[in-house]
């Protein structure tokens, strides 16, 4: 199975004019519209060429997402998305190509399948990493042992408030990558950049050597250009694509390839940059 | 963060990164002022002058000779604002002020304790936004009115449930992208620490006054003292100054909505499993795979799919029990109880009324039951009178 270290390894020798290039990181829910159709998604993203993926699964009550992944989560849950559908399509992403996966989600949601059986079964189903949005550092016991026993990397975020004692004691429990949060606020898609990205990454790179991978309100390949000449080894787009589902809910069977031409699109602009 | 929030397994502060450090500052607030002198005397200043405390404890005559027994009415109804609420508004108000904070958001059900706070932003002059599902806008307008007349602006929260519960996550998304100058003036003794602690704190002035009033008026302990839980406020308030004295029986009175069996309720406490929510540990009601179900309850401010992570563990230590009442027992006692004594319990309020009420002809004659009277039903004219036909 294909690991972070393995991949961004690779993305580091694939350096132009002496910067490496970054990491492209798609963010889908799992099940967003359909089961079939996300599948379809999903295999037009790795299509284009995307190094990591980055799934959600779909919770009742998302406090850290905006209305564009709100209503992902909807959609999925209506279209009778579960854990062992969830399971389901991660194997069927796995057979299509041996992709490194990292899954997001609220914590309730693995506490009640329970913590270890969880990072168990979905570390046998193929994914990497599992990043908890409502739980922190401070909560790090409850599941970095059981993750690392599964055979799991850990991911943990970072946000331009976190202060940079702090910031090392998350780096030193991220074996994965640092999931950095450009911003202060809930996932979007937004026009600009957040001002503070640039010095959070910088303060990262003074003191750890684990991966950054920025995430919420990545929008554009100009975003994406920027973030890599930053330094960030990774960047993560999730609502803006996540919009172009919406957007064509009519004409579903159109949707694979609208979101594989914006991802080609990106990927273009960060090994051209 | 200095201390875990832990009441036993429950509890916690399970927030993404971005609100830590937030809380964190209010932790450290909060054990910097609680006991300080200027900051206890200006709230003490401003229960009594400005809320009404002392609040009475009254012996309700009438409603006693028709169940039986001795009930007296702590009178939380006739504070300033209608409800508990305004004990809990004024600390953590005055919380952020020390902490110079400008500016208030707050999450509210029946309206009480969105407006509670509005009226504290007037008072302290800080610009106030209240979060409420569009359904309890539609069902607590008259609160809705009084809000937008004090200065908050009101956001109707749409998606979700539309109540309670959709408020909190939307003004938890408000709060992430705001943490830098906004207070989170949070409405119950539930989600993440330190607000379980802080809530309590502020709202144990009702059981501090209470039992005194017992000794006072009684001269012994009550027998039992009961109170409605939604998040669990005005239930910690007054079980907090009792909880040492064994023989006083605490009874939480959680909604059963239209009745535990049809899963039409807000009942954790009594039909919910421990799961993770808006930052706690706690009875929560949701499927087998832990997603949070849609609640349903006559009162908006029990329409709530959790419960504060102190009432779980006293559920579990057995020191306090959690009964429910369904909502055409509380719509009977509304009226039964105004027409007895000429007061207008909440609907919240209710719920523990109707529990008294249940036990007409249960208790020997000399039993004593405190019930804490949270709030004042004039906000409830209307849905009681809709559902009357
Ligand atoms: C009058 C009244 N009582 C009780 C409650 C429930 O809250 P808690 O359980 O925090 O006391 C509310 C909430 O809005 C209320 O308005």
């Amino acid at each position: 199975m294909k690991t972070y270290k393995q991949t961004f390894a690779e993305c580091r020798k694939a350096s132009h004019s002496g910067l490496k290039r970054a990491a492209l990181i798609p963010f889908f829910v799992i099940g967003d519209p359909d089961f079939d159709t996300s599948f379809e998604i999903i295999k037009a993203a790795i299509d284009a060429g995307v190094d990591i993926l980055e799934l959600g699964v779909a919770f009742s009550d998302p406090i850290a997402d905006g209305p564009t992944i709100q209503k992902a989560d909807i959609r999925a849950l209506a279209s009778g998305i579960n854990i062992e559908k969830a399971k389901d399509l991660i194997r069927k992403i796995k057979s299509y190509k041996d992709i490194p996966i990292g899954l997001l989600m609220y914590y309730n949601l693995i506490y009640q399948y329970g913590t270890e059986k969880f990072f168990v079964d979905f570390a046998r189903a193929g994914v990497n990493s599992v990043l908890i949005a409502d739980l922190s550092i401070d909560d790090v016991d409850e599941i970095y042992a059981p993750a690392r026993k599964a055979g799991l990397d850990t991911v943990f975020m970072v946000t331009p408030n976190t202060e940079i004692e702090r910031a090392k004691k998350i780096a030193e429990k991220c074996t994965g990558f640092i999931y950095t949060v450009s911003l202060l606020g809930v996932t979007g898609g937004r026009d600009t950049l957040s001002d503070m990205i640039k010095p959070l990454i910088s303060r990262l790179k003074s003191i750890t050597d684990v991966p950054v991978c920025v995430g919420f309100g990545i929008s554009t390949p100009q975003h994406a250009v920027e973030l890599a000449k930053a330094g960030a080894d990774g960047v993560i787009i999730g609502s803006r694509i996540v919009k172009i589902i919406e957007d064509n809910l009519n004409d579903k069977k159109s949707i694979p390839a609208k979101v594989k031409e914006f991802l080609s699109q990106i990927k273009e602009a960060i090994e051209a940059k | 963060m200095k201390y875990g929030g832990r009441f036993g397994q429950f509890g916690g502060f399970y927030v993404p990164e971005v609100l830590i450090l937030a809380l964190e500052e209010m932790e450290k607030a909060f054990y910097k002022y609680y006991k300080d002198k200027k900051f206890t005397t200006e709230l003490d200043v401003l229960y009594h002058d400005y809320a009404g405390r002392p609040t009475p404890l009254y012996y309700a005559t009438r409603f006693s000779e028709l169940v039986g027994f001795k009930v007296y009415i702590k009178r939380e109804d006739l504070l300033h604002g209608g409800a508990h609420k305004v004990n809990n508004c004024l600390g953590q108000g005055l919380l952020a002020k020390y902490m110079g904070k400008t500016k208030l958001i707050a999450e509210t059900g029946a309206g009480q304790h969105g407006l509670a706070t509005s009226m504290v932003g007037a008072l302290f002059g800080m610009q106030t936004k209240i979060f409420m599902g569009t359904i309890d806008v539609e069902r607590q307008s008259v609160n809705v009115h009084k809000m937008r007349l004090c200065g908050a602006e009101v956001i109707p929260v749409k998606g979700g449930t539309e109540t309670l519960k959709d408020a909190i996550n939307e003004a938890l998304r408000y709060w992430t992208a705001n943490v830098a100058d906004t207070f989170y003036l949070f409405g119950t003794a539930c989600g993440p620490h330190p607000y379980p602690t802080i809530v309590k704190h502020f709202q144990s002035c009702i059981g501090i006054e209470a039992r005194a009033q017992c000794l006072e008026k009684m001269g012994k302990l009550p027998d039992i003292v009961t109170a409605c839980v939604g998040g669990g406020s005005n239930a910690i308030g007054i079980f907090s100054a009792f909880v040492d004295d064994k023989n006083v029986k605490l009874i939480g009175v959680e909604p059963a909505g239209k009745g535990i069996k049809t899963g039409k309720h807000a009942a954790p406490l009594n039909a919910g499993k421990v799961g993770i929510l808006h930052g706690t540990k706690m009875y929560l009601m949701q499927n087998k795979e832990g997603q949070i179900l849609d609640t349903e309850s006559i009162s908006a401010g029990l329409d709530y799919p959790g419960v504060g992570p102190e009432h779980c563990l006293l559920k579990d230590t057995g020191r306090a029990q959690y009964v429910a009442v369904e909502d055409k027992d509380v719509l009977d006692i509304f009226d039964i109880f105004t027409k007895c004594e000429g007061i207008l319990p909440a609907l919240e309020s209710s719920h523990s009324l109707a529990w008294v009420y249940s036990q007409k002809g249960k208790l020997p004659a000399d039993t004593t039951v405190v019930v804490n009277l949270s709030g004042r039903g004039d906000k409830d004219v209307d849905i009681v009178e809709r559902n009357r036909k």
